[in-house]
C-alpha cells in the first residue's frame, strides 16, 4: 500500500490525526510507526466537480449569447404550447359558466424553482380573472408560497385595474399534510365547483385524487408539473398538460421578450448538443463491444469507460 | 429601489451558491446548508401567517353559512384540540413525540388513519382515470392501452400462466421505451431548472417579485 484515503464523514479540518498499520499475525498482531499528525483542510476547487462546471459554463455562454442575439433584435422562433394557449380559453369559459377558477401548486415550497415558474402562470391566470372578473380560488400547502401567491394574485389585480375584486380570503392556507391538503382541496372542488382548474407545479400520490375530482365537477383541467412519475396521471386526467421543461418555459411563452427567448434558445441548442453527445456516447460504446469482440480491440472501450467515470465522479 | 434591491439580493445569492458547489473551503463551504437554515427559520414563522389564513378562511365561511359551514367547526375543534394535545405532552413528557402522549395518541388514531382513507381512495381514482385512458379511441390510446396491458399482466402471477414470455416483455417495456422517454424528459427539465435560475440569477426572470 502506497496510499490510503481516509473517507470517514467523521474527520473534522484542522485537527491533527494519526495513522499506522496493524498486521494480523498468528500469534496475535504488529503494529507499523505511528504517522502523523495529518491535517486535513477544505480544498480552493473541489476538482471532482470539473465536470458540472464545465455543462454549466456551456448552458450559461449559449443562453447568455442568444439573449444577447435576442437583444439585437433578431427574430426566435418559440413553438406553440398548447396548455398554455388553452389559458385564456379555460378562464373565459369558466366565466362564461359562472364559475370560480382554482389554481394549485400542489406540495410546492418557495425554494424550488418550479414554484416560480408557477407563480408567473398563476400571474397570466390572475389578469384574466381579474378582466373578466372571475374569482380565483389557490388553496395552500406552504404558508410562504401562500404569501408569495397573495402578492402576485394582488399585483395582477391591481395592474388590470380591479384591486376591488382581490380578497385575501381566497388564498388560503389549507394545512402541511400531503393527503390532508388533498382533501381540503377536493372539498373546496365539490363545494365551489371551478370551471377551470390549474394544478401546476410538483405532486405527489395526491396528483390523481385531486385531478380526477377536478374531472368529475366538469372543470376544464390544465396540469403542469416537473414530477415524471406524476406527468402520466396528468395526461390521463386533464385536457391539457405542460410536460416537464414546458412549465419553465411558461413564463418566456407568456411573456415573450428577447432576453427570455433568447434563454429558451440556449437551452434548446445545449439540449441539441447533449443529445449529439449522447448519439456519439451510444456509438462509441457499441464499437467498444464490437470491436473487443471481434478484433481483440480495447481502445474504444478504454474511452468509453474513461468518459463515463468523468461525468459519473461528482 | 423597490426591485433593484430584491434582485441584487438574489443575484448575490444565486451567485454564491453556485460559487459554494465548487469551492468547499471556508467562508464559501456549507454557505447553502446556511441559507437552507435561513430558509427554515423565516418558512417556520409563515407558519403563522398560515394558521392565521386558515382561521379566517374558515371563520368567513361559519359567518356567511357557507356550503359546508358546519365542518369549519370540526376544523377549528382539530387544530384546537391537537395546540393543547401538544402543548400537553409537551409539559408532561418534556416532548410531544412520546408514544404514551395525547399528541401522539391523537395522530396515531386520527390522521393517520384519515391520511390512509384519502391515499386508499387512489385506487378508485385509477381506475376511473385509466378507464377513460385507455379508451381505444385512436392509435396512440390503442398502443397505449396494449403496452398498459402487457405491464400490468407482467406484475401479477397470471401473466406468467398465459403465457411465460409477458414478465420479460413487461419488463423490457418498463425498463428500454418506459425508461428512454421518462429520461428524456428528466433530463429536459433539469436543463430547463438550469437555465429558469440562470434566468432568475441575471435578473431576467421577475415575475416571482410581483
Amino acid at each position: 500500500m502506497t496510499s490510503f484515503e481516509d473517507n470517514n464523514t467523521d474527520i473534522r479540518d484542522g485537527e491533527g490525526y494519526f495513522y499506522f498499520i496493524r498486521t494480523q499475525t498468528i500469534s496475535g498482531y504488529q503494529d507499523s510507526p505511528r504517522v502523523g499528525p495529518i491535517i486535513s483542510r477544505a480544498q480552493w476547487f473541489n476538482t471532482l466537480r470539473i465536470n458540472v462546471l464545465v455543462v454549466t459554463m456551456l448552458v450559461s455562454v449559449l443562453v447568455v449569447y442568444y439573449i444577447r442575439r435576442a437583444r439585437a433584435g433578431e427574430k426566435l422562433f418559440i413553438r406553440k404550447i398548447a396548455g398554455l394557449d388553452a389559458i385564456d380559453d379555460a378562464v373565459g369559459r369558466s366565466t362564461e359558466m359562472g364559475r370560480p377558477i382554482l389554481y394549485s401548486f400542489g406540495l410546492s415550497y418557495l425554494n424550488e424553482v418550479w414554484t416560480l415558474a408557477s407563480l408567473s402562470i398563476l400571474y397570466r391566470v390572475a389578469q384574466k380573472c381579474a378582466e373578466y372578473s372571475t374569482r380565483l380560488l389557490v388553496p395552500h400547502y406552504d404558508p410562504l408560497v401562500m404569501s408569495a401567491a397573495q402578492e402576485t394574485v394582488k399585483q395582477a389585480y391591481i395592474e388590470t385595474g380591479r384591486p376591488d375584486l382581490y380578497d385575501e380570503r381566497d388564498s388560503p392556507f389549507l394545512t402541511a399534510d400531503q393527503f390532508g391538503y388533498a382533501a381540503g382541496v377536493d372539498g373546496m372542488m365539490m363545494r365551489e365547483k371551478p370551471g377551470a382548474v390549474f394544478w401546476q407545479g410538483y405532486f405527489y400520490a395526491e396528483s390523481l385524487i385531486l385531478a380526477e375530482t377536478g374531472h368529475s365537477v366538469g372543470a376544464i383541467q390544465i396540469a403542469g408539473t416537473t414530477s415524471v412519475e406524476q406527468i402520466p396521471f396528468f395526461v390521463a386526467a386533464c385536457d391539457y398538460t405542460l410536460i416537464g421543461e414546458e412549465m419553465y418555459a411558461a413564463s418566456c411563452y407568456l411573456r415573450p421578450e428577447p432576453q427570455m427567448l433568447g434563454s429558451l434558445k440556449g437551452e434548446d441548442l445545449t439540449k441539441a448538443i447533449i443529445l449529439m453527445f449522447l448519439t456519439f456516447g451510444t456509438a462509441l460504446g457499441t464499437l467498444g463491444v464490437l470491436l473487443k469482440n471481434f478484433l481483440n480491440v480495447d481502445w474504444p472501450n478504454v474511452i468509453f469507460a474513461n468518459l463515463v467515470q468523468w461525468f459519473n465522479t461528482f | 429601489m423597490r426591485r433593484e434591491i430584491p434582485i441584487i439580493i438574489t443575484f448575490l445569492t444565486g451567485f454564491l451558491c453556485v460559487v459554494a458547489f465548487f469551492i468547499p473551503h471556508p467562508p464559501f463551504g456549507g454557505l447553502q446548508q446556511r441559507f437552507l437554515i435561513w430558509y427554515a427559520i423565516i418558512a417556520g414563522f409563515t407558519m403563522v401567517l398560515g394558521l392565521d389564513s386558515l382561521v379566517k378562511y374558515n371563520i368567513k365561511k361559519i359567518v356567511q353559512r357557507k356550503q359546508g359551514w358546519q365542518y369549519s367547526y370540526v376544523l377549528l375543534f382539530g387544530l384546537v384540540l391537537v395546540l393543547v394535545t401538544g402543548f400537553q405532552s409537551w409539559f408532561k413528557y418534556n416532548t410531544p413525540f412520546e408514544l404514551r402522549s395525547s399528541f401522539m395518541y391523537s395522530y396515531i388514531h386520527i390522521i393517520v388513519p384519515l391520511q390512509a382513507t384519502m391515499f386508499a381512495l387512489l385506487a378508485f381514482f385509477i381506475s376511473s382515470a385509466a378507464y377513460r385512458a385507455f379508451r381505444a379511441r385512436t392509435f396512440e390510446a390503442t398502443l397505449l392501452l396494449i403496452a398498459a396491458a402487457i405491464v400490468m399482466l407482467g406484475r401479477v402471477p397470471i401473466g406468467k400462466m398465459i403465457w411465460d414470455k409477458i414478465p420479460v416483455l413487461s419488463d423490457w417495456l418498463l425498463n428500454i421505451p418506459q425508461l428512454a422517454a421518462k429520461r428524456g424528459i428528466q433530463i429536459g427539465v433539469y436543463l430547463g431548472g438550469v437555465v429558469m435560475s440562470l434566468r432568475i440569477i441575471l435578473g431576467i426572470e421577475r415575475t416571482y417579485l410581483t
